[in-house]
């Protein structure tokens, strides 16, 4: 998709401004019922698009010049508005952009997306500005947490889209909305300038119509960056001429403890023989292994997921940015701007990660979930040493009706049973889409060790017709 | 383990958040869902294993001693809820 755009870039058959121009006609149509946005502002796209298009006149275009895109908006844009889907953001203009805003700066912004508060959430729900809708079936949720990019990307609303994924935040909402989702190696690209989460987990990640494109992104973000101390000074691939290698003699290794889940759709199972039938054809071994662990991953996760998240967002108090509710006293004000700004979920992980990392209960919760993530992570050590990359489910069923999941934490939580694991790990994963229940995609999963992405890249361009 | 509802009101006021009387009975419940599924990590046997902080085995990443950002005081100020001149407002924060 990207090269076609470029080829007619370059070509003069449109123009970067036209492109902006043909999106908004796109986001006017179809937003209103997926409520994928939660701000767009054409006349600033429209001025990039211009200066990208004199760029492109004088012949100086690299790779996604003038290509439009939209980003979750927990990223910070200058002087744009960013509200991380909540209400204590609600008129938060940053200062200043995040590192992959800015290396994306010839690619007129398109808007911000809708996202669960603070990427808490699997389905998009737990946005303070509504939640939105599968493009696929408007009774669906999109997934989450980067609800908003997965079904503007799907919907043909924006040719790509950023996102984050902490838990499967990105190859979630691509498997439910049938498009690719990338969540590079942790430390691969920057996260200076996006709102924090879980910051042992955090991740940028992409969301594109093709595994190309997800290559093309990936190489246009991934580096060190000094603003980042978690990025490493590994040098990037050649992700688009990697992708192009052949998969032969490729060893894939399906997890047992994925495809015998409880809950697994028939039809996932199906759809991941004939991934493997596929592979295998085209001169892949595949054979079933084990990753032990996998059961006690989601519970690792949200106890490390919590405890971060209190930590982190014990900024939002009312002093420097973001809503103030004034109070009798200094605390008063710290106490009600908190009680009103954040959602329920977001206060339930708060004060669940207050408690694991209460007196008394830090060795039982947070330090027993920080080992049983050593143990996940020598899974993955140990299974790579043997294996270029394994073959899994995105998720065990397609996406599920809205309101469908949110009386209950717990099975909210599990929708994640899939992707913490790799997350915990901090490996790359790639999610793809194939084939469909009812209507509604679902996506496979390729996972590769540190700083693996070209393989799965590979095996994912593959796959794809 | 059960977290009852005085419980979520110690941790809230930690936490600096007030919950009225439902929203305690109801995060009660949903805490002590969470805490009954999390307690199956204790049939994993951990006593000689190291816990994982961060997976990246980066050591102490240092820069140089230089400003290395470019904000815009008046964009700083201009995003705090209440400023005088360039200062940030809050209320204080000691008695008299």
């Amino acid at each position: 998709m990207i090269k076609e755009l470029r080829a007619k870039l370059d070509s003069g058959e449109t123009s970067s401004q036209k492109l902006v121009e043909e999106y908004f006609d796109n986001i006017k149509k179809l937003d209103k019922d997926l409520n994928a946005f939660i701000s767009a502002d054409k006349e600033k796209a429209l001025e990039r698009a211009g200066v990208a298009d004199k760029t492109i006149k004088k012949g100086e275009a690299d790779m996604l010049t003038g290509i439009p895109f939209a980003t979750k908006d927990n990223y910070c844009v200058k002087h744009y508005k960013t509200t991380a889907g909540s209400k204590i953001l609600e008129d938060y203009k940053p200062p200043y952009s995040a590192t992959a805003i800015k290396k994306l700066e010839e690619c007129p912004l398109l808007g911000k997306t809708n996202c669960d508060e603070f990427a808490m959430g699997a389905s998009g729900e737990n946005s303070a500005y509504g939640p939105t809708k599968n493009p696929h079936g408007h009774d669906h949720v999109a997934g989450g947490s980067s609800s908003g990019s997965a079904a503007a990307v799907a919907a043909g609303m924006a040719p790509f889209a950023l996102g984050t994924d902490t838990g499967g935040s990105v190859r979630l909402p691509a498997s439910f909305c049938g498009i690719v989702g990338l969540r590079p190696t942790y430390g691969r690209i920057s996260r200076y300038g996006i709102i924090a989460m879980a910051s042992s987990l955090d991740v940028v990640g992409t969301l594109t119509q093709t595994v190309e494109d997800a290559a093309i992104v990936l190489d246009n973000l991934a580096g060190q960056d000094s603003l980042d101390s978690t990025t490493p000074p590994i040098k990037k691939d050649d992700y688009l001429k990697e992708i192009e290698k052949d998969i032969k003699g490729m060893k894939i290794g399906v997890p047992i403890e994925y495809i015998n889940a409880e809950g697994i759709d028939e039809k996932v199972k199906k759809e991941i023989n004939e991934a493997i039938a596929k592979f295998k054809d085209m001169g892949a071994e595949v054979e079933e292994m084990s990753l032990p662990h996998t059961e006690y991953a989601v519970a690792t996760y949200y106890i490390i997921v919590s405890s971060e998240v209190s930590s982190n967002l014990a900024r939002y108090d009312g002093v420097k940015y973001g809503l103030r509710i004034p109070g009798e006293t200094l605390e008063q004000m710290y106490t009600d701007t908190r009680t009103i700004g954040f959602g329920w979920e977001v206060e339930r992980r708060i004060l669940m990660g207050t408690f694991s990392l209460s007196a008394g209960y830090q060795d039982k919760y947070y330090q027993k979930a920080q080992k049983v993530r050593t143990l996940i992570k020598q899974d993955f050590d140990k299974a790579f040493k043997k294996y270029d990359i394994l073959l899994t489910p995105t998720s065990p069923t397609p996406a599920f009706k809205l309101g469908e999941k949110t009386k209950d934490p717990l099975s909210m939580y599990l929708m994640d049973v899939f992707t913490a694991p790799s997350s915990l790990a901090g490996v790359p994963a790639l999610s793809v889409p194939a084939g469909s229940v009812d209507g509604l995609p679902i996506g496979l999963q390729l996972i590769g060790p540190q700083f693996g992405e070209r393989r799965i890249l590979r095996a994912g361009h593959k796959l794809l017709p | 383990m059960k977290i009852s509802p005085e419980e979520v009101k110690k941790i809230g006021k930690l936490a600096k958040i007030t919950l009225s009387e439902d929203e305690v009975k109801k995060m009660s419940k949903d805490l002590t869902a969470v805490l009954d599924y999390v307690e199956k990590l204790d049939e994993v046997k951990t006593d000689k294993v190291e816990p994982t902080s961060q997976v990246t085995g980066l050591l102490n990443i240092r820069r140089k001693d230089k400003v290395d950002y470019d904000f815009e005081q008046s964009d700083m100020l201009d995003s705090a809820p209440e400023a005088e001149g360039n200062l940030i407002k809050v209320k204080k924060i000691f008695d008299d």
